[in-house]
């Protein structure tokens, strides 16, 4: 078995969801390449070569590859599909655009966010929102599978795998690139940040979420939000955790005025431990928290604050 | 243009989900069922295209049992035009789906397809990228805003770090996320004109694809159960356990 593992990366910096997905083509086992698409990578790939288990490193540099559009990198891994018996990526947003495309260029089916390898071509894989857990079966001669990054622990950096270009002239005609707007901040990424503190409707408003800072720069931490924080217009999106946000598993999250809608609770149960503050001592967030603090969150966050 | 929207019946969004005793699947007897919810954003934004004068013309699709033409009848009430069922009892999953779809799509030509990014049910995010693929079309996955200019299409992308603008030829496909806009409900006179609008019913045969399912199903169960931990009573407890007890903090 060999295994094609598409690198994620931003901003020149291999991410570090990419050393969980490889970790995840360990469960499966097999040689692992890990091809690095994109303009301008050369970083990325060093990176990558460093990583524990990986064989070899494909680069695809190019204009073309500029920002992983799903048309030209779909293109790119049919290309070189042929030579592996499983391609998989992390399920960021760009994994999830660029993998159902190339599976359907194979015809063959895709197995979504996965957490957990139980044989070469048997995963499991939350379905409902987190609510069951599905075990699914592939007979497809190549499989095509996206990564709950969180569910698999990194591999670690003691690697020196070979870099070699790749040769495959992709052209793309279909799509283009015309701005980003990203969200600048010096906190950790949501997915990767090893303590989380989100924000919901209780928090009342946008400018409320400045008291999570101060928490969050002595924890390291990064900060998210319920879906009913976003739809109440009081944070972005990039902030929202749950089933139609980001999927987190950090070692502490800290949930402030979160109700514990089951749409949130999908994305952050997995949590080693889990804290809530609502001053409603109903809440379900309250049935899965390890430690439930009834207060109002405009006392207890600045009490927290000054207590750490 | 003619704009295709594709709609999926799933598992009403506010029910709670049993798992079959027998680990087959989850169980679906006697449970409400309605329109995906990123498919009524789909829905929105077509016919909002064809209120804009954009879209002349707005036909909804679905593949899946016969019971799911009533989400067609709500996705006629909410401003469709006419309907295609591709009716099949199987367990259709995305590449199925994305296949009939395809054959759709060869039909009617629309210059414009629009998806949920994702169904609440099986939570997998491919059919519009699939669809896609088999179609030789441009995609904009998870939109949140959408804007036809000329012989492109101007999306703007929900992606993990903030949002991504690119431009695509048409005719090409979108998927949804949730801020593309807020769904309508159905009003009832809507919802009795609907009952006469057109419909056409066919089979995956007819279109000559096979919709089944490749993956196998090997079992289902509920996912562990996390226990509820205590209550502590001040925040000065709080930051002790997370000390000591946790060992999260230092």
């Amino acid at each position: 078995m060999s295994i094609l593992v598409l690198a994620e990366h931003h901003d020149g910096q291999l991410a570090d969801a990419t050393a969980h997905v490889v970790a995840a083509a360990q469960a499966i086992g097999g040689d692992i390449d890990v091809l690095v698409a994109g303009q301008d990578v050369a970083a990325v790939a060093e990176a990558a070569a460093k990583l524990d288990g990986v064989s070899k490193v494909r680069v695809a540099d190019g204009e073309t590859f500029a920002h992983l559009l799903a048309e030209p990198t779909a293109d790119l891994l049919v290309a070189l599909a042929d030579d592996y018996s499983h391609v998989l990526a992390a399920a960021s947003t760009t994994g999830k655009n660029v993998l159902p495309r190339l599976a359907a260029l194979k015809d063959v089916a895709q197995i979504s966010e996965i957490i957990a390898v139980e044989s070469a071509d048997t995963f499991k894989r939350p379905i409902y929102a987190g609510n069951a857990i599905a075990t699914v079966q592939s007979e497809d001669a190549l499989k095509v599978i996206t990564v709950r990054s969180t569910a698999f622990d990194a591999v670690g950096q003691g690697g020196s795998a070979a870099i070699a270009p790749v040769e495959a002239s992709i052209d793309n005609s279909l799509s283009s690139f015309v701005g980003e707007e990203l969200a600048k901040s010096d906190r950790p990424e949501l997915g990767a940040a090893r303590v989380v503190i989100s924000g919901g409707r209780g928090m009342g408003s946008g400018e409320n979420f400045k008291i999570l800072d101060n928490i969050a720069d002595k924890l390291g931490a990064a900060i998210g939000a319920s879906r009913a924080a976003v739809d109440a217009g009081f944070v972005p999106n990039d902030m929202q955790v749950g089933q139609t946000g980001k999927i987190v598993a950090p070692d502490l999250y800290i949930a402030v005025g979160i109700s514990g809608a089951i749409q949130h609770l999908a994305g952050m149960k997995d949590s080693k431990v889990i804290v809530a503050i609502n001053k409603d001592e109903e809440a379900p967030i309250f049935q899965v928290a390890d430690y439930g603090l009834v207060a109002d969150l405009f006392e207890a966050i600045p009490e927290l604050d000054s207590k750490l | 243009m003619k704009v295709l929207v594709a709609v999926k019946r799933v598992i009403d969004y506010n029910v709670k989900i049993r798992v079959k005793p027998d680990g087959s699947d989850v169980d679906l007897t006697n449970v409400k069922m309605a329109m995906n919810p990123f498919c009524e954003i789909a829905v929105e934004e077509a016919v909002r295209l064809k209120e804009k004068g954009v879209a002349t013309e707005v036909v909804a699709v679905t593949v899946g049992p016969k019971a799911a033409q009533e989400q067609l009848r709500t996705a006629l009430a909410l401003g469709a035009d006419r309907a295609i069922h591709v009716e099949s009892d199987e367990r259709v999953e995305s590449l199925g789906a994305a296949k009939a779809l395809a054959k759709v799509v060869e039909k009617e030509a629309p210059q414009l397809v629009i998806l949920g990014k994702q169904a609440i049910d099986s939570d997998n995010n491919q059919t519009g990228q699939m669809l896609a693929a088999l179609t030789g079309m441009a995609q904009g996955t998870f939109a949140s805003e959408v804007e036809v200019e000329g012989e492109t299409l101007k999306v703007i992308r929900e992606i993990d770090g903030g949002l991504q603008t690119v431009s695509l030829k048409l005719p090409a496909v979108v998927t949804t996320d949730l801020r593309l806009n807020e769904p309508r409900y159905a009003k009832l006179p809507d919802i009795m004109k609907a009952k006469k609008k057109p419909m056409d019913v066919m089979t995956p045969a007819d279109l000559g694809v096979e919709v089944a399912s490749r993956l196998k199903l090997v079992k289902v169960e509920p996912p562990a159960e996390r226990q509820g931990g205590v209550k502590v009573g001040s925040v000065d407890e709080l930051v002790d356990k997370l000390k000591n007890e946790a060992k999260v903090i230092s």
